[in-house]
């Protein structure tokens, strides 16, 4: 176990009681170690335990049995406010819903982090900007998730993810919802991201885009059944 | 400053929210808006009736006591009064004479005569005799004029004082003074007019009395009547140590042994305020009652509406609980919007209680007291947060994943 190591999932179970004698394996013994600055795709077919993997990685679920240690700290130990303090300055979630809140303006949902993280107004609306300066959006701050196109949505939603600086940033099928075109702008923006020295986890069931990434891993059945270095990597462009 | 922006962001989500909901908020709050209503008109109204008392309470003067026949609370035994002695005139000169903690003494005999001055009449009017020491000893206010003198009082002259209503019926338009009015048929010269002093106790109050002195009284109504003796205590004196020493005094008149009980009261103002303060305690009770009734099932209505808030937001809580917000941060979001849509509940209520609350006031000398004001926003603030906890727990508590996940 390298202590550089940002994630380190040894023999991760999770395992859903549905009642009676019947249960769902969603992950069956998963060891996973993923470093700074990687840029790592989750592939598999549907079912087959990628979000669910996610969601325990980013601290948003429990795992049934197995150890997590996120940058060396045993996420298995940590209490409720702990868990919502690593969410919350720690990783960046972008969802393929995008999840924004639609009652507020972009600005507002970007602001989110920063008021759960306790910074102040003004740092918080400089920081805000920036980050939505940082995905092409500096022009659309006061437009509602409803005023705004599907890829706009989703670049609101990763500068939301990124504006507390977190260690990693987490993507459950990110163009799930969007047309190739605009979603390959937004592989532009997380290739960015990761030249930046950002560290990407991404979740996708299209191999065309996992190829982007720097490391495959493949799920089956909520096992690993490879993990692989991309060797040929496409660098995408929109040009 | 954590805590602070956690109250900003909680006001600022509960207001949109609210404002996204205006109709459903104001009807779930209509529990609150009649309970606040009625606590606020209930303490004014109590504030009214307590400021009315104090007023015609003070007409018979906080530091006087009244030797009579009849204790003036609690007639359990009303024929054992009855059928006591009556109280003589004498008793008076001897109290004043004898008694060293009180400074002015006078006796009074009251009957019920026409009163007349020229076409107008003021049928069954209460025709006190008394000396001109009254004044002094009830503790009564002269408007204009002055009280007969203690030569007119002592040589029975035929002139009196007159309370305010007795002005009003008698000289709508010209001045009483120096006019002379017919009492059971005979002539006295009106000196004075009394301050009005309204009140409770309606036609027992001086306004509807007139004063004569003691002695033509006696020689134009009669002079075999029950004496009432009012005697004012010295500034600085207990007021328990005068009645004790006026209790002895009348004994000893009395010529009653030492075995034998009093066949006599010695009353006072305080007797009147302990019944009446267990009157509005009661009035007080029941309206309180019914406003607890009324807020308890606003506050029912209030967690019923934030369980469907909650319900309605689940996913709002789930993407709040994945980019960091606290269990805490989730709980305290709901109650502070609970807690404003009750305020809310409660400042309406206000808005229409404060112009009945002035309504009220052409009937009882009142206002509604601010800190009814006060107490009926954090009465409102109290239930939100209590009607709210339970709901906002259950969000609080949502399963980030599951939250996420709900359509
Ligand atoms: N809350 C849950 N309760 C029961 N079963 C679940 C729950 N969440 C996921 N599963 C099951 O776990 C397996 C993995 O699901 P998931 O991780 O969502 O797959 P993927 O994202 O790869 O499509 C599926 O069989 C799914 O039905
Ligand atoms: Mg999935």
């Amino acid at each position: 176990m390298n202590n550089s190591y940002v994630i380190n999932l040894q023999q991760i179970k999770k395992i859903y009681d549905m009642g009676g004698a019947e249960e769902v394996q969603a992950l069956r013994g998963v060891s996973v170690q993923i470093g700074k600055n990687e840029y790592v795709a989750i592939m598999g077919p549907s079912g087959s335990g990628k979000s669910t993997l996610m969601n325990i990685i980013g601290c948003l679920d429990t795992p049934t049995s197995g150890l997590y240690e996120f940058n060396s700290i045993n996420v298995s130990e940590m209490n409720d406010n702990q868990l919502a303090k690593v969410r919350n300055k720690e990783i960046g979630f972008v969802f393929q819903t995008f999840n924004l809140l639609a009652r507020s303006n972009a600005l507002h949902n970007v602001e989110l982090p920063l008021i759960y993280a306790g910074v102040s107004s003004a740092e918080r609306k400089r920081l805000a900007h920036e980050a939505l300066e940082h995905v092409g959006l500096g022009d659309r701050v006061h437009h509602k998730p409803n005023e705004l196109s599907g890829g706009q949505r989703q670049r609101v939603a990763v500068a939301r993810a990124l504006v507390n600086r977190p260690s990693i940033l987490l993507a459950d099928e990110p163009t799930g919802n969007l047309d190739s075109k605009t979603g390959d702008e937004i592989m532009v923006l997380f290739e960015e991201l990761h030249t930046q020295g950002n560290t990407i986890i991404l979740v996708t069931h299209e191999e065309y885009i996992a190829e982007h990434a720097h490391r495959i891993i493949r799920l089956r059945d909520g096992m690993i059944e490879a993990d692989e270095i991309v060797k040929n990597r496409k660098s995408i462009t929109t040009e | 400053m954590y805590f602070f922006f956690e109250v900003k962001e909680g006001l600022r989500i509960a207001f949109r929210a609210i404002r996204a909901n205006k109709m459903r908020s104001v009807l779930t709050t209509l529990g609150i808006v009649i309970g606040i209503v009625s606590v606020t008109l209930m303490a004014t109204a109590i504030e009214g009736v307590d400021r009315a008392f104090e007023k015609s309470a003070s007409a018979f003067g906080s530091k006087v006591l009244y030797i009579q026949k009849f204790p003036w609370v609690g007639h359990d035994d009303w024929w054992k009064f009855r059928n006591r002695r009556d109280m003589k005139l004498e008793y008076a000169t001897v109290v004043s004479h004898q008694a060293t903690l009180v400074d002015a003494v006078a006796p009074s005999v009251v009957t019920m005569k026409d009163a007349r001055f020229g076409s107008r009449t003021m049928l069954s009017t209460f025709i006190t005799g008394t000396t001109y020491q009254y004044q002094e000893a009830s503790g009564t206010t002269i408007n204009d004029g002055r009280f007969f003198s203690s030569e007119e009082s002592d040589g029975g002259r035929p002139v009196c004082v007159i309370g305010a209503n007795v002005a009003e019926t008698l000289f709508p338009s010209i001045d009483p003074i120096e006019q002379t009015i017919k009492v059971g048929g005979f002539p006295y010269k009106v000196l004075a007019v009394l301050e009005k002093q309204v009140g409770l106790f309606g036609m027992f109050t001086a306004d509807n009395r007139i004063f004569v002195p003691i002695n033509s009284f006696m020689n134009q109504f009669g002079s075999r009547r029950d004496v009432l003796i009012s005697a004012r205590v010295r500034k600085g004196v207990d007021i328990e140590e005068a009645k004790e020493e006026l209790r002895g005094i009348m004994r000893k008149a009395r010529h009653l042994a030492p075995a034998q009980e009093d066949d006599f009261n010695i009353n006072e103002q305080e007797m009147l305020t302990q019944v009446f303060g267990t009157i509005t305690a009661v009035i007080a009770c029941i309206g309180f009652f019914i406003t607890g009734l009324s807020l308890f099932v606003g506050g029912i209505g209030i967690m019923n509406i934030m369980y469907v808030s909650v319900t309605e937001r689940t996913k709002e809580i789930g993407i709040r609980k994945a980019i960091g917000a606290r269990r805490r941060t989730i709980l305290f979001q709901f109650l502070v919007e609970a807690a404003l849509i009750c305020l809310i509940g409660g400042i309406i209520g206000l808005m229409i209680a404060y112009p009945l609350s002035l309504i009220a006031d052409q009937i009882l000398p009142t206002a509604m007291p601010f800190s009814v004001v006060i107490i009926s926003l954090l009465v409102s603030l109290f239930v939100g947060v209590n009607s709210g906890f339970l709901p906002a727990f259950k969000a609080s508590k949502l399963d980030p994943v599951d939250a996420l996940r709900y359509e």
